[in-house]
């Protein structure tokens, strides 16, 4: 493969779905051939971002596929942008699940239908933006975009609450990351330079004036934007309402990917920024993190609205992908980023199903339904895989990712396994209840008799996820390949950091 | 030596009037425009007058270009033409014109008579840009004059409304109590250092001892200049006088006229090296960004709530005074820049709406306008989302320039401050694009089409805001430029 394609891949990936945006926005508004068109643009996307893990030289360290130009002199800002192993497949699961959406999407959205897909694409463009940017004003930049479509798609085409939803996301994650906007112009002013690669060898090699008195701080702000966007327990009362409110489409991108972009911080800023505080400020981390798991779970075990139990499940599964970061081993990250690509792909897949159900009956609560196995038998075993997936059964994608994790997180310290390792209980009770009640049984409401079974529509937008489930958890080598020394590279410093301890 | 060459010394040369040769084309077009009032029928007047007074706004324009390539003094040293002025040069005659091209359809609705009204705001203008190029106080006290006196008359200028009124003799009492102070701390000012002369004082300044008499100065003038910017605690005219001023007028003057007053207070602050200038102006845009972003909370009238983000954005500002001279310098103008074209043309888009007697001026007459005029809700949103200050806007560039410039100074006290406050704003402005996007249409708000005026208005500085926004570089490199030459 010619390397000017592998230079110019990163931009095309970043904006065709832009691109394609631009172009709906002159599209006569004839909503069947507007669906068709993001469908076709969105499933290009899918096939184009392809090209990143085929070609992806694997078990290489280091950043791949880079582009680097100069975009403004004053501040120096570089169009930088490279993915590793961890990114690349944050951006596929972005690439993957946006087809399904705008599949999902289909009937519900029979308003302003246009705008819809605009706002789709052009969130996708900045969530992608998000992983790859590597100066960090890009990367503040395309973090900030990524509000704006996401709010508007919860409060124009969200449920009853959905502008107190949309506000409260909005000033929730905006607030938020003023902080780590304060934190990277910090840095700026101290080195000159937005680029990550830069800064970092600039951090490591002690160039930095008054880093020491500045560096928990540095790291507080960074972590602060990204717990908020998790989001890590105190901070996670935003994305119930977020969830609960948005349109499918929405809810699936937010908990597919938009969680992940904190996680992904987390992951790469705080960690590769700032090894030394990491470190001395994780048992906190840890322990929120280990708060999430148990609190998001036992919430979510008594959630009347399923898809309100489906956004605490969320917190409870990003509780673990936190605790795998923030335990320092090999296992640990390479587990945090495969939860975080299996929690993308199940959870994407629990919230069409029940929006797909939402279309039907309009309603989430689980009260309403009951018994549904007998009318819509395909949507009751599409529903149990997912829910197996979920859960963490072997074989399914949830199983690798919460075992590597745990296994990291025995080694820091065996109480984070143990008490991460309830999490996985709860996650099975919440789940299979749920399913017992919506599922087994005798139909208990009348008009859950005649609702029709899933379409070839929907069967289409389900099928990819179930195949993904199952591929991810038969063959985790494809994707841990490419991650395992992505983590390497992040975790370098904390060797060395232990052994400075040793020598001490 | 001799008497002679002493006269010769008194007359102006060619190239004096090169260094106000915008003033001079402006004032100009001012005259043909009032001259032609009277001889015209009130129907025809409105567009051909407006049309003379955007040519002459547009070839003031020009004459900004051609005099950049003469810098230098004039007028026995009063006046200096350099990168400086002609960056607000440009900016006050852009300004102006994207306003008269706003005022073509307001004027037409409102049914007000044209005449003086373009002739006030080409004035206006004059007064504005010799402020930025006057380098001697007097002068630059007779230009904040003409500027003042020019929109005090135009903020009154919907006579049959009585709030207009109100805001025209509140703004013109408050305005000359104001530049009173201003004089006196212009004449402390020549009694500490025997001048009043910018470079003059700078040098004495400067050369070590600096009299007490110069801080209190310093002070007062300070105090005359935060009035006309509408910082807090001297900024509780100015909710008022926007809510009743004609809209495309409040889009001028929280523009033009604040811009050219950041010029005068850039050159005492930095050229003269004021002393004590970091603490006095710490507090004021601390105070500035706090009560202007609280104030815009409770906001239910869109005039009203862009009249306290107007204080809150000149709290923003003022951060940059403090910061030191060659970070600081291109930081003020950068916003400047960025400040005018996002509000000049948010203030357009609400003369449009605002309809006969200016009804429609509440957050409610903006519901569901994302629905009925797709457009001018997304240029409205792109306003708002630069004001907040979101990326590839110039909002963002202009409050990461004036944050980066403060932390470089090392007054992160400030920068926290500023960044908490930003994300207050947030809320506010969101609230109308809320309201816009998220609510039902309210049928009864009569909504014309765009006229071509207003379209190329809005055009204008929605690319100049996107504009600065993407590509700030040449902008903020022509601003540093500017500190750098005032640093030799």
């Amino acid at each position: 493969m010619s390397t000017g394609l592998d230079n110019s891949m990163l931009t095309l990936v970043t904006f065709i779905p832009l691109a394609g945006a631009l172009l709906l926005v002159v599209f006569p508004r004839r909503d069947r051939d507007i669906r068709l068109f993001a469908l076709v643009v969105s499933l290009l996307e899918f096939v184009f971002s392809l090209h990143l893990p085929v070609h992806f030289q694997r078990g290489q360290a280091g950043f791949q596929y880079e582009v680097n130009n100069l975009w403004i002199s004053n501040p120096n800002i570089h169009y930088h942008m490279g993915v590793d192993g961890v990114s690349m497949w944050l951006v596929v699961l972005t690439t993957f699940l946006t087809p399904l959406c705008v599949l999902i999407s289909w009937k519900s959205i029979h308003e302003r239908v246009k705008e819809f897909f605009i706002l789709l694409l052009v969130l996708q463009t900045a969530l992608i933006g998000v992983f790859v940017a590597l100066d960090l004003f890009l990367f503040y930049f395309f973090w900030e975009a990524t509000l704006i479509p996401m709010a508007l798609l919860i409060g124009i085409y969200g449920h009853g609450r959905r502008i107190y939803a949309a506000v409260k996301f909005f000033l929730y994650t905006m607030v938020a990351s003023m902080f780590m906007l304060a934190a990277i112009l910090w840095l700026y002013a101290k080195t000159g330079t937005f680029d990550f690669v830069s800064i970092q060898s600039a951090i490591h090699n002690g160039q930095v004036e008054n880093f020491a008195g500045a560096a928990t701080w540095l790291f507080l702000g960074f972590f602060i934007a990204f717990a908020v966007k998790v989001p890590v327990f105190p901070f996670h009362t935003w994305l119930p309402d977020a969830h609960v409110e948005a349109p499918t489409a929405g809810s699936v991108l937010l908990a597919g990917v938009l969680l992940k972009m904190g996680t992904y911080g987390m992951l790469r800023f705080n960690l590769g920024l700032f090894p030394e505080q990491s470190r001395a400020n994780a048992w906190w981390v840890m322990i929120l993190a280990l708060i999430g798991i148990v609190y998001g779970a036992l919430v979510a075990l008594v959630q009347p609205n399923m898809k309100k139990l489906i956004a605490y499940s969320s917190i409870s599964h990003l509780g673990f992908v936190v605790l795998g970061i923030f335990s320092f081993t090999q296992a640990g990250l390479d587990g945090a980023t495969f939860v975080m690509l299996a929690h993308g792909v199940s959870t994407g897949a629990l919230f069409m199903l029940a929006g797909i159900l939402y279309e039907r009956r309009h309603t989430y609560e689980i009260a309403e339904f009951g018994g549904l196995a007998s009318p819509m038998p395909v949507y009751a075993t599409f529903f149990l895989f997912i829910v197996l997936a979920s859960v963490g059964l072997p074989l399914l994608n949830g199983f690798i990712g919460e075992f590597l994790v745990l296994s990291g997180a025995f080694r820091d310290r065996a109480v984070y396994g143990i008490l991460g390792a309830t999490g996985v209980i709860w996650s099975a009770c919440y789940l299979l209840w749920m399913y017992q009640r919506v599922f087994y049984g005798k139909v208990t409401h009348e008009v859950n008799l005649s609702l029709p079974d899933l379409s070839g529509r929907e069967r289409a937008a389900l099928w990819p996820a179930a195949a993904a489930a199952l591929v991810m958890g038969v063959a985790p080598l494809l994707w841990l390949n490419a991650i395992d020394p992505a983590v390497q590279n992040v975790l370098a410093p904390f060797a060395q950091l232990a052994s400075k301890m040793v020598g001490r | 030596m001799n008497n002679a060459n002493d006269l010769t010394q008194l007359i102006p040369q060619a190239a004096d009037y090169v260094r106000i040769l915008p003033e001079i084309v402006l004032s100009i077009f001012g005259m043909i425009v009032m001259v032609l009032d009277p001889l015209m029928d009130e129907r025809r007047s409105q567009r051909t007058l407006g049309t003379i007074a955007l040519i002459g706004s547009l070839a003031a324009l020009a004459a900004t270009l051609f005099q950049g390539q003469y810098p230098g003094l004039g007028f026995w040293n009063m006046v200096r033409v350099d990168s400086f002025s002609v960056f607000f040069h440009f900016l006050v005659a852009a300004v102006t014109a994207v306003v008269i091209l706003t005022s073509y359809e307001y004027m037409a609705v409102q049914g007000i008579r044209a005449g003086e009204y373009y002739a006030l705001v080409l004035f206006g203008a004059v007064g504005m840009s010799l402020m930025s190029s006057a380098v001697e106080l007097v002068l630059i006290f007779i230009a904040l004059e003409i500027s003042s006196i020019s929109t005090y008359v135009l903020a009154g200028f919907r006579r049959e409304a009585a709030i207009s009124s109100e805001s025209s003799v509140k703004y013109f009492l408050l305005g000359s109590f104001a530049t009173a102070f201003f004089l006196y701390g212009v004449a402390l000012m020549f009694g500490a250092t025997g001048s009043t002369s910018i470079t003059v004082i700078g040098n004495v300044l400067r050369s070590g001892h600096i009299p007490v008499l110069a801080y209190v100065g310093i002070a007062l003038m300070f105090v005359g200049l935060g009035f006309k910017v509408a910082a807090a605690p001297f900024h509780v005219w100015t909710p008022d006088v926007y809510e009743g001023a004609p809209s495309p007028v409040v889009g001028f003057m929280s523009t033009a006229p604040k811009a050219a007053v950041f010029a005068v207070l850039l050159r005492i602050m930095f050229e003269a090296d004021a002393p004590g200038r970091v603490w006095l102006i710490w507090v004021v845009a601390a105070l500035s960004m706090t009560l202007g972003n609280i104030g815009a909370l409770v906001q239910d009238n869109v005039k009203r709530l862009l009249a306290y983000s107007s204080i809150a954005h000149a709290g923003y500002l003022l951060v940059a005074f403090a910061a030191l001279p060659n970070n600081g310098i291109p930081a003020a103008m950068f916003y400047t820049a960025s400040y005018a074209a996002m509000n000049v043309g948010a203030f357009a888009v609400i003369s449009h709406i605002g309809g006969k007697g200016e009804r429609y001026v509440t957050l409610e007459d903006y519901e569901g306008l994302g629905r009925r005029s797709p457009l001018l809700a997304a240029t409205l949103t792109i306003f708002l989302l630069s004001l907040i200050g979101i990326p590839i806007t110039g909002g963002f560039f202009a409050k990461f320039y004036v944050f980066s410039a403060a932390l470089q100074s090392n007054l992160v006290g400030l920068v926290i401050i500023g960044v908490l406050n930003s994300a207050v704003a947030s809320y506010y402005y969101l609230r109308v694009i809320v309201v816009m996007y998220m609510r039902e249409a309210r049928e009864e708000v009569p909504l014309p089409p765009i006229p071509v005026g207003l379209g190329t208005a809005l055009a204008v500085s929605l690319a100049a805001t996107i504009y600065l926004g993407v590509l700030p570089g040449r902008v903020l490199d022509y601003a540093a430029r500017t500190a750098a030459e005032w640093a030799r």
